[in-house]
């Protein structure tokens, strides 16, 4: 497999404080790579970075192009979507127009319609709220509608901040089985970042470690799943 | 209760006017969270060039519809070209630069065609409508220019992709760039269709009160009332507002304060709604983040 | 020893050349001796203005620079000034000295009665409520009901003070000493105002005003109390000017005056009481020689049209915001500091 995106020696700031440093991350053609560590390792950072969202420098490379000085809208009209942090849900528009969206920056309408359909299928429970105010809906609802958004973007990579975040476990499986289905029937690639370490590890192939914007480990998932001194030391379980 | 009548239909007429300037203000401050003082002087700016154009032999329709079309551009050319180079300034910078460019638009006015007024043909035929003089073909006519433009801005955000995006970049400019949406166009066409609606306003009232430089002044006070009234983030409350506002000024004005405190009752009102109800008739509270 | 000179510097510096700087207005009358005959008094008539300016422009630093307050509006309180020093003098016969104070207390209270609905008020919600306020007042001061005191329309024209005898002044130089030592004082008072324990409050409260408020800073009080100090600091400048012209009128005090103020503000510098006596310096010149602007750029550039000081304004400020948004006091103190910083690196 070559990878699909891949970054070297990254650093970003924020302000005069440093947030990475020179990190280098690979994320397969199909694959999900799980980006894991304790707060405020770096790992939103890392996405921030990614989509050129935060002041960075070093080399990206996606999918063969050079993307190191491309703006946010750019990347991300090459394929990149981010679900953010805290879901980005445009609360004042309805479900609808805020999987719509997407039809700003697609050319072909019926295969843009093809995916609004798709989205409605993956998550059945945003059909029943097609025109509902986003603001209205749960939290979990929130989430698979940020998945739909950036499913809409027919993206090649996903990057997903904390998929789970306050969100109950049974909707946090809900949503970890639609995106493993996305990334087995359409070959999604993902870097994901999680605090649910066991979650995230489930569905990973490839784990990079973060500690204070540095990578301290990296390898096959089950490599980190089956060692319980590197799980105990930095995922705390 | 003839004059009760005219009153009113006045106040509706003028009411149109200050709805347009408030529907340009708003289309800044939904994107941008800033007030447009410029916002008078620029659909006077416009309202010359008009003038301009129909010195210069242009058909009455085709100089308002290049008008519109010369100030969307300006607009664009001011956001892309002066404002967005201050997008992180703090609010003081952008006041200033407001201001600056009220008086800019107001000295070359000024400047370029003098400050003696000027008639401003109106294309509307000069009748009373049922022939018992209370309403006319003029105030009807603006009243029905307002409402259209006002459909076909509501037909734009919420039925096409580009106004979805205009309306999601305004909400959430993070997630919308997210989206692919380029947020910072997105505000440049805001200011576009503010001037343009400006222009509108302008072309509507110069027949009314004659046009020279500082015509818009008073006119843009009423229009920050309006929008206010409405709540200053919603443009169907800016319409509502400013309708709401003409009526009042021509009913107070007349059977009340007179016309000499016009621009003080305005200040009351402007003042009254920051204080009373900051989220005007229709606008939702904004939470101040701590 | 680095340190010793260092806070000479910073503390005793600008005051030891704040005093030598206003000697050398106190002086400037006698430079009538270095000048063509008879355009003497226009000058001094310029020092007047350029000074009534400054103060002006001082009060709305104050709201401003230090407190983080925006107003449009501060030309109503110079009108609120202006008219009460001329009709204290034209109907009450006070003599002109009189009517300082009283202007001062008059927009105070007046200030201090609109810092309350400001108070709720932010950022440009707070621009808008002035500038509205700048814009209805020339109407307010035509009002029919009280034009048996503002005189409507045509204003009120006043008699000038004369110069008393035992000074030995011509008029034009006693009234520029008169708004010297105004200015002198006020300055005098907004310094130690703002060295002081109120003055920390406010900077606190525009820095940060939730922060302030934590810290048991009572924040709608400085808030209001400020601006009834910036208005009243403004209202003696409007009754200054109102002695030194000896005229007043509805159309004196439009927006554009508080506009003039901002010009001042931003170019001498926000935040900085030296950068006021620039700023008030500066719109005089700048209205005093727009002709002569306009008639230089028209042959430069080949204009068809006369180039008017607003468009001057206009230009500037934009210019000043991309370029030096912390005006003329700003970039003087950014070059100070880059040089004394360069001096303590030396061995």
């Amino acid at each position: 497999m070559a990878a699909l995106l891949e970054i070297r020696g990254v650093s970003a700031w924020y302000g005069p404080i440093r947030a990475l440093y020179d990190l280098d991350l690979a994320v397969e053609e199909g694959g999900v790579t799980a980006l894991l560590g304790a707060n405020g390792a770096g790992k939103t950072t890392t996405l921030r970075a990614i989509i050129n969202m935060v002041r960075r420098n070093g080399t990206m490379v996606l999918g063969g192009a050079d993307i190191s000085r491309a703006g946010t809208e750019d990347i991300v009209r090459r394929g990149v979507a981010q679900v953010p942090e805290g879901r980005g849900t445009f609360t004042g528009l309805t479900v609808e127009e805020n999987l719509k969206l997407a039809f700003h920056t697609r050319k072909d309408r019926a295969a843009a319609l093809r995916d609004m359909e798709m989205v409605y299928d993956l998550f059945p429970r945003l059909r029943e709220r097609v025109r509902q105010q986003a603001g209205t809906l749960s939290g979990g609802e929130q989430q698979m509608l940020a998945v739909g958004r950036a499913l809409m973007l027919a993206p090649r990579l996903m990057l997903l901040d904390e998929p789970s975040f306050g969100l109950a476990p049974l909707i946090v499986r809900e949503i970890f089985q639609v995106l493993r289905r996305i990334n087995a029937e359409q070959q999604v690639a993902m870097l994901i970042v999680e605090q649910n370490a066991a979650m995230a590890l489930e569905l990973a192939d490839t784990v990079y470690l973060l500690e204070t914007g540095r990578v301290v480990t990296s390898g096959p998932a089950e490599l980190v799943r089956n060692d319980e001194a590197l799980r105990k030391a930095y995922l705390g379980y | 209760m003839d004059f009760f009548v005219q009153q009113l239909v006045a106040g509706l007429t003028s009411g149109a006017i200050y709805a347009c300037v408030a529907l340009g203000l708003v289309m800044i401050f939904v994107s941008t969270d800033h007030i447009n003082f410029a916002q008078g002087e620029m659909a006077m700016f416009a309202t010359y060039l008009a003038w301009a154009m129909i010195n210069a032999g242009f058909e009455y329709w085709i100089a308002f519809g290049l008008t519109i079309l010369i100030s969307f551009a300006g607009g664009l050319f001011i956001q892309r070209v002066i404002l967005k180079p201050l997008e992180t300034a703090p609010v003081l910078s952008l006041v200033v630069c407001f201001i600056a460019l009220l008086s800019i638009f107001n000295a070359l006015a000024g400047m370029i065609w003098s400050y003696t007024i000027k008639q401003f043909p109106t294309p509307f035929p000069a009748r009373d409508l049922f022939g018992n003089g209370l309403v006319s073909v003029q105030q009807i006519g603006i009243v029905g220019v307002t409402l259209l433009m006002l459909g076909i801005l509501t037909v734009f955000f919420r039925y096409t992709t580009l106004g979805l995006a205009m309306r999601a970049a305004a909400q959430n400019a993070t997630s919308a760039r997210m989206m692919g949406i380029r947020v910072s166009w997105m505000l440049a066409l805001g200011w576009g269709l503010a001037a343009a609606i400006g222009a509108v306003a302008g072309m509507l009232v110069a027949p009314i009160v004659f046009l020279d430089p500082n015509m818009m002044t008073g006119i843009l006070v009423y229009g920050f009332a309006g929008a206010l009234v409405g709540g200053i983030g919603n443009p169907l409350g800016a319409v509502v507002g400013g309708f709401i506002v003409g009526v009042l000024e021509n009913l107070v004005g007349s059977y009340i304060i007179g016309n000499e405190l016009k621009l003080t009752f305005a200040l009351a009102i402007v003042i009254g709604v920051l204080l009373i109800k900051p989220a005007g008739l229709f606008g939702r509270v904004v939470v101040r983040r701590v | 020893m680095a340190a010793v000179t260092n806070s000479w510097a910073t503390k005793g510096g600008p005051g030891v050349v704040a005093i030598a700087f206003w000697a050398l207005l106190a002086l400037l009358p006698f430079g009538e001796r270095f000048v063509a005959e008879g355009s003497f008094d226009y000058y001094l008539f310029m020092g007047q203005a350029m000074l009534i300016n400054a103060i002006a422009i001082l009060g709305l630093n104050l709201l401003i620079g230090f407190n983080g307050q925006i107003s449009l509006g501060h030309s109503a309180f110079f009108a609120v000034g202006a008219y009460t020093a001329a009709i204290l003098m034209n109907f009450a016969g006070w003599p002109y000295w009189a009517t300082l104070p009283i202007a001062a207390i008059v927009c105070f209270v007046a200030g201090y009665l609109f810092g309350f609905p400001a108070l709720k008020l932010e950022g440009h919600y707070l621009a808008l409520a002035t500038f509205t306020l700048a814009i209805a007042v020339p109407q307010l001061l035509k009002y029919k009901p009280i034009g048996k005191w503002t005189g409507g329309v045509g204003g009120l024209l006043l008699d000038k003070p004369e110069a008393p005898e035992w000074t030995g002044l011509g008029q034009d130089q006693f009234l520029y000493y008169l708004c010297l030592i105004v200015s002198i004082l006020s300055f005098w008072a907004v310094r130690n105002l703002l060295r002081g324990r109120g003055g920390r409050a406010m900077m606190a409260i525009r820095d940060h005003a939730m922060a302030a408020g934590t810290m048991g800073i009572d924040t709608a009080r400085y808030k209001t109390v400020t601006f009834g100090i910036s208005a009243g600091i403004t209202g003696i400048s409007g009754a200054l000017s109102a002695i030194t012209v000896a005229f007043v009128a509805p159309d004196s005090f439009t927006l554009q005056l508080a506009v003039s103020f901002l010009v001042g503000l931003v170019v001498g510098g926000i935040a900085s009481l030296p950068g006021c006596l620039i700023g008030g310096a500066f719109i005089v010149l700048i209205q005093n020689s727009s002709q002569s602007i306009s008639d230089w750029m028209k042959s430069t550039f080949s204009l068809r049209y006369d180039v008017p000081a607003w468009a001057i304004y206009g230009v500037l400020l934009i210019a000043l915001m991309y370029f030096m948004p912390r005006g003329i006091m700003g970039g003087i103190e950014a070059v100070f500091q880059r040089l004394t910083t360069r001096r303590e690196r030396q061995p």
